[in-house]
Formats: C-alpha cells, sequence, structure tokens
C-alpha cells in the first residue's frame, strides 16, 4: 500500500487496492474564478439546490482573473462572492492569494485528508501528505453539496530523489529533468510519491514545486510523506496531521523512477511542450522579452528570495520586462519585510499582485507575436501565455533572474557565490 | 446502450484548449451555445457545423489533457459528439465526461485503425468498439453498473435527481 492507498483506506474504514472505486467523504474542496462559475451553474441551474455546502472546508479563490481584468471577470467574482455568501463557501478575495498556496499557508488543509480542487494543479498540496486530486465543476459541487464523491484509487509510482542539490539547482529543474525524461503523459493514470535523501534537503517551499509540475505528467496525484521536514514545517505554525498513517513505509508501488539528484544542472523546458527540457547552456543564444516569477509552480517566499539573492545590486536589462508575482499576501508581507521587494524593485523589476493571470494568458503580462519569454509557470503549449506565435520557456526562479539580467537565457550559477 | 457515427479522427494529445480556448471562457460562461461555435476551431475548423448528432472522436494518448474545464467535453456533447474513443484520456477529462454523460473509451487497436469519415460504433453496455467502415472490432472493459447507469441516464448530476444520490451509496441526499 502506498502512502495515498493508506489515506484512503483510513478514511473510509477498510482496506481498499489500487483501480478500486470508492465513494469517499471529502475533507475540503475549493474552485477558483474560472471553474467557480460551473459550481454555481451545476448547484444552482442543474441539481437544484438551496442550501448550505454540506463540507466545512469548502472555498473559492479570486485568483486566475484577478484582480478582474474586464467586467466579464468582475461580473463572475461578483458571482462568486454572492453564492458564497448563500451557501456558506468561504470566499478569498481578489490579492489574498492563488488557491493551492492559501490552503497549505493557512493550514486549511492538513496531512492526511482528501481533497479535491476544480483546478489542474491541486496536486500541489500533497506535499504536506495530503491526497489531492484536480476535478471538474461538477465534482466540485457534488463535492461540496453532498460531502462526498466516486473516486478511482489510482496506483502509484515512487520517484526517489538521490543526493544533496547542486549549486544553482532548484526543485524546478528536478521536476523538468523528470519530464523530460519521461514524457508528459510519463504518468499517467497513476499517482506519484517522492520518497529519497534529497528530501531532507527540500523545504516544503520547494517539496510544492515537485507535487505542483507532477500534474504536467499527467499524474493524477502526487504526495510526500510527512516526514522531519515536514514535522517542523507543521510545528512551526501549530497545525496539526488530521489522518495519521504510517508515512515511512514504503510499499505497494506499480512502478519505481530514480533521480540522481546530485548530477543535475538547471534546465529549461523549451516551447512547445513540457517535455522538451534542455540545459541551459543548450539555449544560452535564446533572447527574451519577458520574465515571469509567480504562479502557483514558484511563487513562494524561496522562490521570491533566489531572485532577490540574484539581482541583489543588478539590472534587469534594457528592453527586457520582468515581472514578480508573490503567490499569496503572505509571502508578499514576508517579502517585503525581508527586503527581497525592495531589491527586485530596485533591481527594475514589476511586482504584481498575487495572481494566476500571465501563467494562463488571462492578464497582467501577456505576450505578442513573436516574443520570447522565461516563465517560472507550468506550461508552455503555443499561445499559453497570449499570442499563439509567442513562446515560453520553462525555468527555476533562479534561472529567470539570470535570464532578466542578462536578456537571454542564462545560466545561474555565476550569480551565486 | 448502442452510439454509431461518424468518426473524426484526431491525433495524440489533444488538450482541453484545443477542445475550448481559455479566452472564451468569460466571453460566454452562462451561454455553451454562444461558445459551442469554437469547439476544436484550431483542430478541425467549423467542427461545430459539420459534426452530426452520434458522430464519435476517435483520438490518441492522452485526450482531454491540460485544465481542469469542464466546458470542454460539455461543449462537445452540445454540438452533437456521440461517444469519444481513445488510447488513453487525461484523468479530469475521463471524471468530467463521465459525470456529464458522454461515453469515454479506452481501445488500442480502433483509433489505429480509423480515419475520419469512417463508421463507428460503440456497444457500452457490452463493452465492444466496431469501426463498421473497416470491419475491425475490439473489446474494451466494461464499465462498472454504477457508470453505466451514469451515462444512461445522462450525468450524475441527472443521476442524482433520479435516485436521490451517489451512485455506490444511494440515499445521500
Amino acid at each position: 500500500m502506498g502512502l495515498i492507498d493508506r489515506i484512503v483506506s483510513k478514511a473510509i474504514g477498510r482496506n481498499v487496492s489500487p483501480g478500486e472505486i470508492v465513494v469517499i467523504n471529502i475533507d475540503a474542496v475549493y474552485a477558483q474564478d474560472g471553474t467557480a462559475p460551473l459550481v454555481i451553474d451545476v448547484v444552482e441551474k442543474e441539481l437544484e439546490l438551496k442550501r448550505r455546502v454540506a463540507v466545512e472546508r469548502a472555498f473559492f479563490f479570486i485568483d486566475h482573473s484577478s484582480p478582474a481584468p474586464h467586467v466579464a471577470a468582475a461580473t463572475v467574482h461578483k458571482e462568486m462572492r454572492r453564492f458564497a455568501k448563500e451557501y456558506g463557501v468561504k470566499l478569498f478575495d481578489v490579492g489574498y492569494g492563488i488557491s493551492h498556496q492559501v490552503v497549505v499557508e493557512d493550514g486549511l488543509v492538513r496531512p492526511g485528508m482528501v481533497v479535491v480542487g476544480a483546478d489542474s494543479h491541486t496536486p500541489t498540496i500533497g506535499a504536506i501528505g495530503v491526497y489531492a486530486t484536480g476535478v471538474g465543476s461538477t465534482d466540485a459541487a457534488i463535492a461540496m453539496m453532498f460531502g462526498m464523491l466516486w473516486l478511482k484509487v489510482p496506483e502509484t509510482a515512487k520517484v526517489v530523489l538521490t543526493g544533496a542539490m547542486p549549486k544553482g539547482v532548484m526543485s524546478k529543474d528536478i521536476a523538468l529533468h523528470i519530464i523530460g525524461s519521461i514524457g508528459t503523459d510519463g504518468m499517467l493514470g497513476r499517482a506519484v510519491e517522492f520518497r529519497g535523501d534529497t528530501l531532507k534537503y527540500l523545504s516544503v517551499d520547494s517539496r510544492m514545486t515537485l507535487t505542483n509540475m507532477c500534474t504536467e505528467m499527467s499524474a493524477e496525484s502526487a504526495i510526500m510523506p510527512v516526514d522531519e521536514v515536514a514535522r517542523k514545517w507543521l510545528n512551526e505554525r501549530g497545525y496539526t496531521i488530521y489522518r495519521d498513517v504510517d508515512w515511512e513505509k514504503e510499499d505497494g508501488y506499480v512502478d519505481e523512477l530514480i533521480v540522481e539528484v546530485s548530477k543535475l544542472e538547471p534546465v529549461v523546458a523549451a516551447p512547445p511542450d513540457v517535455d522538451n527540457v534542455k540545459g541551459v547552456g543548450e539555449v544560452s543564444n535564446v533572447e527574451v522579452d519577458q520574465v515571469f516569477i509567480g504562479s502557483c509552480t514558484n511563487g513562494r517566499l524561496e522562490d521570491i528570495e533566489i531572485a532577490a539573492r540574484i539581482l541583489h545590486g543588478r539590472k534587469v536589462k534594457d528592453g527586457v520586462r520582468c515581472i514578480v508575482s508573490p503567490a499569496s499576501r503572505k509571502v508578499y508581507m514576508e517579502a517585503l519585510k525581508r527586503g527581497y521587494i525592495d531589491i527586485l524593485a530596485s533591481a527594475g523589476c514589476t511586482i504584481a499582485p498575487p495572481t494566476c493571470g500571465p501563467c494562463v494568458g488571462a492578464h497582467m503580462g501577456l505576450l505578442a507575436a513573436g516574443e520570447v519569454a522565461v516563465a517560472t509557470t507550468n506550461r508552455n503549449f503555443p499561445g499559453r501565455m497570449g499570442h499563439r506565435d509567442s513562446k515560453v520557456y520553462l525555468s527555476s526562479p533562479a534561472v529567470a533572474a539570470a535570464t532578466a539580467i542578462e536578456g537571454r537565457i542564462a545560466d545561474p550559477r555565476k550569480y551565486l557565490s | 446502450m448502442i452510439v454509431r457515427g461518424k468518426c473524426w479522427k484526431l491525433g495524440d494529445n489533444i488538450s482541453t484548449d484545443h477542445i475550448i480556448s481559455g479566452k472564451y471562457k468569460f466571453e460566454a460562461i452562462n451561454d455553451m451555445n454562444k461558445m459551442a461555435v469554437h469547439v476544436l476551431e484550431d483542430v478541425i475548423p467549423g467542427f461545430y457545423k459539420l459534426v452530426s448528432k452520434g458522430d464519435i472522436i476517435v483520438g490518441g494518448r492522452n485526450f482531454g489533457k491540460g485544465s481542469s474545464r469542464e466546458q470542454a467535453p460539455r461543449l462537445l456533447k452540445l454540438v452533437g459528439v456521440g461517444a469519444i474513443v481513445a488510447k488513453s484520456f487525461a484523468h479530469i477529462f475521463y471524471r468530467n465526461a463521465i459525470n456529464i454523460g458522454l461515453p469515454v473509451i479506452v481501445a488500442k487497436i480502433i483509433p489505429d485503425v480509423s480515419e475520419t469519415g469512417d463508421v463507428v460504433e460503440v456497444d457500452i453496455s457490452n463493452g465492444i468498439v466496431r469501426n463498421i467502415t473497416k470491419g475491425v472490432e475490439e473489446r474494451f472493459t466494461p464499465f462498472p453498473k454504477e457508470i453505466l447507469d451514469i451515462l444512461e441516464v445522462g450525468g450524475v448530476v441527472e443521476y442524482i435527481k433520479r435516485y436521490g444520490g451517489l451512485p455506490w451509496s444511494r440515499g445521500t441526499r
């Protein structure tokens, strides 16, 4: 039994096996302003229900087109606020932060919970031992109104990370390296469980980047054990384990992948897909128009910190727009307090509010035809961040910051002493 | 339950962005008919006009990858698609399709032999997919009864309204 099987077994009170379909109580459910409008329609127009939600931890996040870039979005946001009030959904409004970041940071989800989110990157929150999966709006509506959902228990593949993190290599590089090796459908129909001695070097921030990117391997879910690093993180915040399982036992996997982290180098995913992964040296002639540091993938404190370290006392190259968006207000406030925002703004970065906007091509830094961006986000499909003929290279925040300085894809190691 | 129609052959990795681009989601959020004219527009221009009721999409690997946007299967159903046969499906798309009553069939051979315009038939209850034109038949793992029930009544919302609860746990309403 892998970690997810153990959590599901404990939650429903009997042992389950991968492939089995179970009906399970949902501990938390959320949707964002891209998926919530259809949740509202399903509840009000299709299910025709008018009552309080059945789940205490039911959340709406206004994070995708936030603040509203046009009247249509403003109208959707208004509807979300009305519904939230009437049905008892807790709403996180403009500026509060990106859903996956907020639910972890604010302790709204806890280890051992079973959580669904109407957003494909919901597995991000598996970094603290949550069994989480992305769903559509109908599922989210049913989970909110009935407190349960049918789920097929996924098979689990183990990814073992070994060795220490080399200089200038971040967890994003590990994720991109894996996707480059196994392809964007490499984990289709499976969940990923991370193990190995590298975990002890990875903060919760770094872990969330890894679980987040499992969506780009087509994994249904991703999870990390609650180990010493996670326990320390939980204790510091006074957060408890919701459903305790044996976090240490390693068995029940359908497959195993070993990644020698200590041999990795900084990489990027070149267009047109996330598995087109290249060493930074191979693409050092690529000139960029824009750099974006942020998103549910890499907008956390550690990400802002490395960008500030690299840009400290340096300037964003003339002709390059460098946009930095902390993933939540808490990250923003902490970055302010530590002086990172000062460093970044002084270097010529534009500080944006917490938002998914640029990553999903909604607003706050779209690309014109022919423009090239380096972004710390998660997808580089054609047109993802704007015009269909613009190009997106995905990278770590370290590579992104070095690129902002040089105006072409750059190796961050020379800026890190 | 049998669906029979003309085949529309698509390749691997058809994403929810291909099916309905994210840029339309605020234009007609509560008006699926308005959004329907854009369905698959970059893959098969004019698809919404060309498709007939009951037609079957035959795709490759990882059909429906990308965002959790449920408008994707809803719009395909709305314009008349009767079933999707593919080598594999992205997990959220697969759930969404079943939830809205659009049959999604995993098949190994049919996607390789089928061409646009062939007549394809899916016997959902018995787990058989046939390309009538090519004379090829393939069996697939039949759905559990509960999923068949969802598909037969036209989706999980209809199921809940009719039976008063989720499949596997009737009576929870």
